[in-house]
């Protein structure tokens, strides 16, 4: 069988409120479900259980809400992309929002291969202001930030100094501090749960640091002369809405819980 | 400066809404939990129907986790029901996993809907669906977690009223303290009728449970324990009767029956869950009832007669439902679907159907095949694509034993089905079978291992690498069953069988033995035919930390071995004694439709290794399913698929070494 012709489509989408405690593959088998209810001309893989070729950027840990996700679909024959979103977000669940979608070109990098950093806000449970402020600045100002960490099984010493790109305090929370970092995904990759770790290894009179709300706001490529550039760009929310993120989670309540 | 998030602020004040919610105590600490996506609720048809003290309320819920429950059918077609009522309304919630559960009753949140998240006492009805015997303590635990009065005698009339349907609750009895009702068969209308009774209840402004209870047992196949009392011979400790304890109430309880599937085309928008769950695909039931006649079988005698969804019916259900779903999986659902009258048309149509609507290709599969080659080929015909396992339940090693639980199925005909299965590319088969069924010998028990070798050899002329999985379960006696009077074989009994098929396969490459674990077979045993003196049973392993006892990692035989102690219950009371015909059963005076005396000769016939043929295609012989309710079997065709009673093609007469005698009737 000589190989389908394929067209790849990207979309970049929001991940907020409840299903947010869904998992990655969840959120691959909703995709999966809704390109099939739209009926695209999905590309499948072939043999015995065809699957739809579609592959995912970073993971997003349980939990944790996003602005800046991405999605590839390859297709068999190009498809007009105006209203692809509006119609994919009907199809999918609430909490679910594709905000964009492009063509890319044959060849482009794939979405894992391509990231190098995201961008976050991340909450910091039960810490005083102060505390969380001074921690903020000695891990700045740390030459090395070695952190013990398991991948694949194994326990390694990292130094995660250069992971940390950017970070400032955002202000109180009710619970809490919420900072926005900038985290590196390569050569050397820090997620957030072990960001926090991080951040009492800096400042160890920081204790029982927990992590609370997190928000992936942006993901990053690093253009060959070192500029960071989004994988499709789209209007920064005004500093209003980005500080409301209350619509979300209320209308995704709304949607189970107030009726429709 | 502040730039908060309220996704973190827990401590909205409770009463922000006129109803109230435990998601603002809840949302915080799910991050803390395994899979918190099976708390959210948010599926795909999901009714969102407010809360509204004017609607009666159903809370539907199954006592195992959600990824379990989510997909139980009989509670997403009365969840539907109910939600269509003007005057009702219904959420659904599912047994919280023990982190959740450690953290509800330490922070103090209640049992809640996944919809609303409202508290679970905030309903009308809590009611459950009980489809497996080691659920029993799971239920008891919801009901404790809702915050109510654990048993039906504390509760007034601000508490819930706890409902309890499903196959199981055809032998309530053990449960029957902390259940204010039991629906009896299908529940599509009585859920309705119940509704009825308490929206009059309401209006009555009577201020007493006792009328209302009263009230609920008026409603046929509603059976209200409060109502009636066992009574115990003194010197046996046997059960002599279970009888009403006022005037107004029926003596014996009829289950509901549907007559026709096609009036009650549910579920209509199957939920489609955010997360993983078992059978996590579109679901269409193609009929109800069995009348194959496998006597080892509850569901088969229960739920009988036969009862087809006409086949254009089945066919737009399925079309809808992918369209709707976008799943790519359908199964037709049924005790038999290979069966199924129309079911070659119906096929056809479907993939027909699915080839013309481009969603990409679509997977069915008829989850309980019939072990012949027409089988096999309905299974080409739908899986043209995944062809990784079939499945087969010839449930006994001899045709001997096959005889005695009355499922006719030759090695021939078992032969004939796997080499179908794997010179179509099919990779495995797995087979599932029974041990310690009445009269069995070691000889029996092994005749399991010789059909997985010699099947494993059939699947090497096609591949190199065939294997067949032994399954093997250890027999449970039902109630409404021929086998309802036979003594369960020990838990050590059965681990000896095991343990005799697990040398006969120890070098045979190919056939991997899997089994039931036989100590949680005596513990389902105990609550499948148990009294209501059994609850106290229920209610200690439940104190003593034995919930989800259908997981192997949570069941222990001590906590139910240790509580049968405590409440000077013996082990073989209930579970390994031979019944007599002379002793009251507890399900007595509870109805499935089939006549008592009906069971006790077919038990004998079956000692006798006499087999029954399937009353679609033969004459009746008045078990009591359709003659008592006035309904007929429902089925599209009046021929016998594949030209035999039992549906394999096979001649009764010949079949094996030992004759068969078909019982002519009415008797």
């Amino acid at each position: 069988m000589s190989p389908q012709p394929r067209f790849t489509v990207r979309l970049r989408f929001t991940k907020q409120g409840k299903i947010r405690f869904t998992s990655h593959r969840d959120v691959a088998r909703l995709f999966e479900r809704a390109l099939r209810k739209l009926r695209l001309p999905i590309s499948y893989s072939e043999g015995f259980s065809p699957r739809p070729r579609v592959s995912f950027g970073l993971a997003l840990s349980v939990a944790h809400e996003s602005d800046a996700e991405y999605l590839d679909i390859d297709l068999v024959t190009p498809i007009d992309l105006e209203d692809l979103p509006s119609r994919l977000c009907e199809a999918l669940p609430d909490g679910l929002t594709v905000v964009a979608a492009q063509h890319i070109e044959p060849g482009t990098a794939s979405l894992q291969e391509a990231i190098s950093s995201c961008r976050w806000l991340i909450e910091v449970l039960d810490q005083p202001m102060d505390d969380v402020t001074a921690a903020v600045s000695t891990l700045l100002n740390a030459t090395e930030l070695p952190l013990e960490r398991q991948r694949k099984g194994k326990t390694t010493v990292v130094d995660v100094r250069p992971c940390v790109l950017e970070l400032e305090v955002v202000g109180p929370t009710p619970n809490g501090v919420q900072l926005a970092a900038l985290l590196s995904t390569e050569p050397v990759s820090l997620r957030p749960s072990e960001f926090i770790s991080a951040l009492s290894i800096a400042e160890p009179s920081l204790t029982d640091v927990r992590e609370g709300w997190v928000r992936r706001t942006h993901q990053f490529t690093t253009t060959s002369d070192g500029h960071r550039s989004e994988p499709i760009a789209v209007p920064e929310p005004s500093p209003a809405t980005e500080q409301t993120p209350e619509p979300a989670d209320s209308s995704a309540m709304a949607g189970a819980g107030g009726g429709r | 400066m502040v730039n908060f998030d309220p996704h973190c602020s827990a401590l909205q004040p409770l009463d922000c809404n006129p109803v109230t919610s435990v998601w603002p105590l809840l949302e915080p600490r799910l991050a803390h939990v395994q899979k918190p996506a099976r708390y959210i609720g948010c599926e795909d048809g999901a009714k969102a129907k407010a809360p509204d003290p004017a609607l009666v309320s159903w809370l539907f819920t199954y006592p195992d986790t959600y990824e379990i429950g989510l997909p139980n059918q009989g509670l997403q077609i009365l969840y539907e029901i109910i939600n269509e009522r003007p005057d009702g309304r219904a959420d659904r919630s599912y047994a919280p996993w023990h982190d959740l559960e450690a953290i509800m009753r330490a922070d103090g949140i209640p049992l809640f809907s996944v919809e609303h998240h409202t508290p679970a006492s905030e309903f009308d009805v809590i009611a459950f669906g009980v489809s497996a015997e080691l659920t029993y303590t799971n239920v008891v635990n919801c009901i404790d977690l809702a915050g109510i009065p654990l048993r039906a005698a504390d509760r007034t009339l601000e508490h819930s009223l706890v409902v309890a349907g499903g196959h199981c609750m055809f032998n309530p009895e053990p449960l029957a303290p902390f259940l204010d009702a039991v629906v009896l068969g299908d529940g599509e209308e009585a859920v309705g009728e119940m509704t009825d009774v308490i929206v009059a209840h309401r209006a009555s402004e009577s201020g007493s449970r006792h009328d209302l209870l009263m009230a609920l047992a008026q409603v046929e196949g509603v059976y209200v324990p409060a109502l009636y009392e066992p009574s115990y011979d003194s010197v046996t400790g046997h059960l002599i009767a279970t009888t009403p304890l006022f005037d107004g109430v029926p003596a014996q309880i009829e289950k509901r029956t549907i007559a026709d599937l096609g009036e009650w085309p549910y579920p209509k928008e199957q939920l489609v869950p955010l997360t993983e769950v078992v059978h996590d695909r579109l679901n269409v039931e193609v009929f109800r009832g069995c009348t194959r006649g496998c006597r080892f079988c509850q569901a088969g005698m229960i739920t009988r007669p036969v009862r087809e969804r006409p086949a254009d019916q089945v066919r737009t259900m399925v079309k809808k439902g992918v369209e709707r779903t976008g799943y790519d999986e359908v199964s037709l659902t049924s005790l038999s679907t290979a069966d199924f009258s129309d079911i070659q048309d119906t096929v056809s149509g479907i993939m027909d159907d699915s080839d013309e609507a481009g969603c990409g290709p679509l997977s069915v599969s008829l989850p309980s095949l019939r072990v012949d080659a027409f089988g096999v080929g309905i299974s080409a015909q739908l899986q043209r694509a995944k062809r990784g396992g079939l499945t087969f339940a010839p449930e006994a090693g001899t045709w001997r034993m096959r005889q005695i639980i009355n499922k006719l199925i030759r090695e021939e005909d078992l032969y004939e089905a796997v080499d179908a299965a794997f010179s179509q590319g099919w990779q495995r088969v797995k087979l599932y079978f029974l041990i310690g069924l009445p009269s069995e010998t070691d000889e029996d028990t092994l005749g399991i291992a010789e059909l997985a070798k010699n099947c494993v050899e059939i699947g090497k002329k096609y591949n190199k690498r065939a294997s067949v999985t032994a399954s093997v379960g250890g027999f449970v006696p039902k109630p409404f069953t021929p086998f309802q009077w036979f003594g369960q074989n020990t838990a050590e009994e059965l681990q000896r069988k095991v343990n005799l098929l697990r040398d006969a396969t120890r070098r045979s490459k190919g056939v991997q033995l899997k089994w039931h674990d036989p100590e949680a077979t005596f513990a389902e045993g105990l609550a499948s035919r148990g009294d209501r003196r059994i609850a106290d049973v229920i209610e200690t392993v439940w104190r003593n930390g034995g919930t989800f006892q259908e997981w192997s990692e949570c069941f222990e035989l001590d906590r139910w071995t240790n509580a049968l102690a405590e409440h000077e219950i013996g082990e073989e009371f209930f579970t390994y004694r031979h019944r007599n015909l002379d002793e009251g059963l507890p399900w007595d005076h509870l109805s499935a439709g089939l006549h008592k005396d009906f069971l006790w000769d077919d038990w004998q016939d079956s000692l006798a290794e006499v087999g029954l043929p399937d009353c679609r295609w033969t004459p009746c012989y008045d078990c009591g399913a359709c003659t008592g309710y006035g309904i007929e079997h429902v089925v599209a065709s009046a021929t016998p698929p594949a030209g035999g009673s039992q549906g394999t093609g096979q001649d009764l007469e010949t079949g094996g070494a030992v004759p068969v005698t078909l019982l002519t009737g009415p008797r």
